[in-house]
């Protein structure tokens, strides 16, 4: 527990004296929105139908930013020894660097949802509690994954870019889900129907965070 | 390593997948009756079914060789799943060929979003993924254990998408088998192609597997010489 802990607090530490991926991941969310609103001709009352769509686009997207540069940092220093240290389970580093990219991940989003109620034109102040729950559940379902196979992507030739092609494939049971209970939100609110996308979604999170605690140690280089 | 490649068996095999392949072509295109609506385009279906539960197999046989690489640490399991994942690939791509075939004449269309489609879908892009990771790691013992890990995410990940999208309205045919639609005696011809599939899944694991385990060797020995 402690170990985590200082994972996470270091990697928060750091990102909130460079900003290095925060910046980034905002401004690519925000772009996202722009494109999207370009593609989908703006001012049509449509928007809040498309809305959940683009919103989980943005988000992963940006989300996608911010999990390359989760291991980056100690890949370029030549840290990762280092930390593979640490006096316990080499799972807690993963549920450290887990932690850290969902809070960056969690902050990016609500600064991308701010920007598109106003760019959408979205009245959503009484929905804003239930999507705060899917966006938590969601991110954490993303980073499950996305954490270990950023740390199996920064150990290849390809880096960054083979991130999103190994990660979308995967992480799509999360995105469709989470696309259905925004939709439901904004579009149909129905707090029975929205029980069963937040019920696949805990799952996915559930078993993919247990798996990639467990065969964490093996994808890094010893 | 000394065993010999091929062996005896290999030729055995080799002969019963193409027997089988005469006789599942011969069931499917002249024995079997012909569809009283679809006519001979329901033909089709005989190797659609045989290739995805095939490709199936192969994906099942990558997870259970990862797992036992994640285990054992013994490089002829990591060779024994990448000949899977593989196999499965192309068998799968045989299943999304074949289905377009078929559905544009009956459907109106080439492709529809529903589940037993987008999920087909999703898993070989699944393990193309997987196909393509490996080919960016050079250290063969990272390799394996890496893509040992991504081959049991991406196994688990099959029923997930397959729950993600259930709801959706599905327009593929119920699997016959389980329902008992097909007609008695269409049976015979998907039970050989079914069987002919599984003689050339077997026939092509041992040979892409001893031809990864050759490569394998001609690494190490290489290593030793330079």
């Amino acid at each position: 527990m402690k170990e985590i802990w200082a994972i996470f607090r270091k990697d928060l530490l750091i990102e909130l004296r460079t900003k290095d991926s925060l910046n980034a991941m905002l401004f690519f969310g925000v772009v996202v929105l722009v494109v999207f609103n370009f593609a989908l001709e703006s001012g049509r009352d449509s928007m809040r139908q498309a809305a959940p769509g683009i919103l989980w686009v943005a988000f992963a997207f940006s989300g996608t930013l911010g999990l390359n540069r989760t291991f980056a940092a100690e890949k370029e220093n030549g840290c990762l020894q280092g930390l593979l240290l640490v006096p316990a389970d080499r799972g807690v580093v993963y549920l450290g660097k887990m932690l850290a990219a969902s809070v960056f991940m969690l902050l990016a989003e609500a600064v991308i949802f701010v920007f598109s109620v106003v760019l959408f034109n979205l009245t959503v102040w009484a929905e804003i509690p239930y999507l705060a729950l899917v966006f938590m559940i969601g991110t954490l379902g993303f980073t499950a994954v996305g954490t270990l196979l950023a740390a199996i992507s920064v150990n290849t030739k390809l880096r960054e870019v083979l991130l999103p092609l190994i990660l979308f494939p995967v992480v799509l049971p999360i995105l469709v889900n989470a696309v259905e209970a925004t939709n439901i939100i904004l579009n149909a609110f129905d707090s029975a129907a929205l029980r069963l996308p937040l019920t696949v979604m805990s799952v996915f999170t559930i078993v993919f965070g247990t798996l990639s605690y467990v065969v964490f140690e093996h994808v890094l280089e010893d | 390593m000394s065993e010999r490649f091929p062996s005896r068996l290999d030729a055995v095999l080799g002969a019963l997948t193409a027997l089988s392949m005469a006789a599942a072509l011969y069931m499917a295109l002249v024995a079997a009756p012909r569809e009283r609506t679809m006519g001979d385009l329901q033909r089709i279906f005989y190797f659609h079914v045989s290739a995805a539960i095939t490709g199936m197999t192969a994906f099942a046989l990558n997870f259970a060789a990862s797992l036992a690489y994640l285990v054992k640490k013994n490089r002829r399991w990591d060779n024994l799943a990448l000949s899977a994942a593989e196999i499965g690939v192309m068998f799968l791509s045989m299943v999304l060929v074949t289905g377009p075939i078929w559905a544009k004449p009956v459907w109106m269309v080439w492709w529809t979003w529903s589940p037993r489609l987008t999920s087909s879908l999703v898993l070989c892009l699944l393990y193309a993924a997987y196909l393509l990771l490996r080919q960016y790691i050079e250290d063969p013992e990272r390799r394996a254990a890496v893509s040992a890990a991504f081959g049991i995410v991406a196994f688990l990940d099959t029923p997930l998408v397959w729950f993600s999208i259930r709801w959706w309205r599905d327009l593929h045919p119920s699997p016959m088998l389980e329902t008992g639609g097909l007609a008695p005696s269409m049976r015979p011809a998907l039970w050989i192609s079914w069987a002919a599939f599984q003689f050339l899944l077997v026939y092509l694991l041992r040979r892409r597997f001893c031809l990864e385990s050759m490569r394998d060797e001609l690494e190490r020995l290489q290593r030793l010489a330079g």
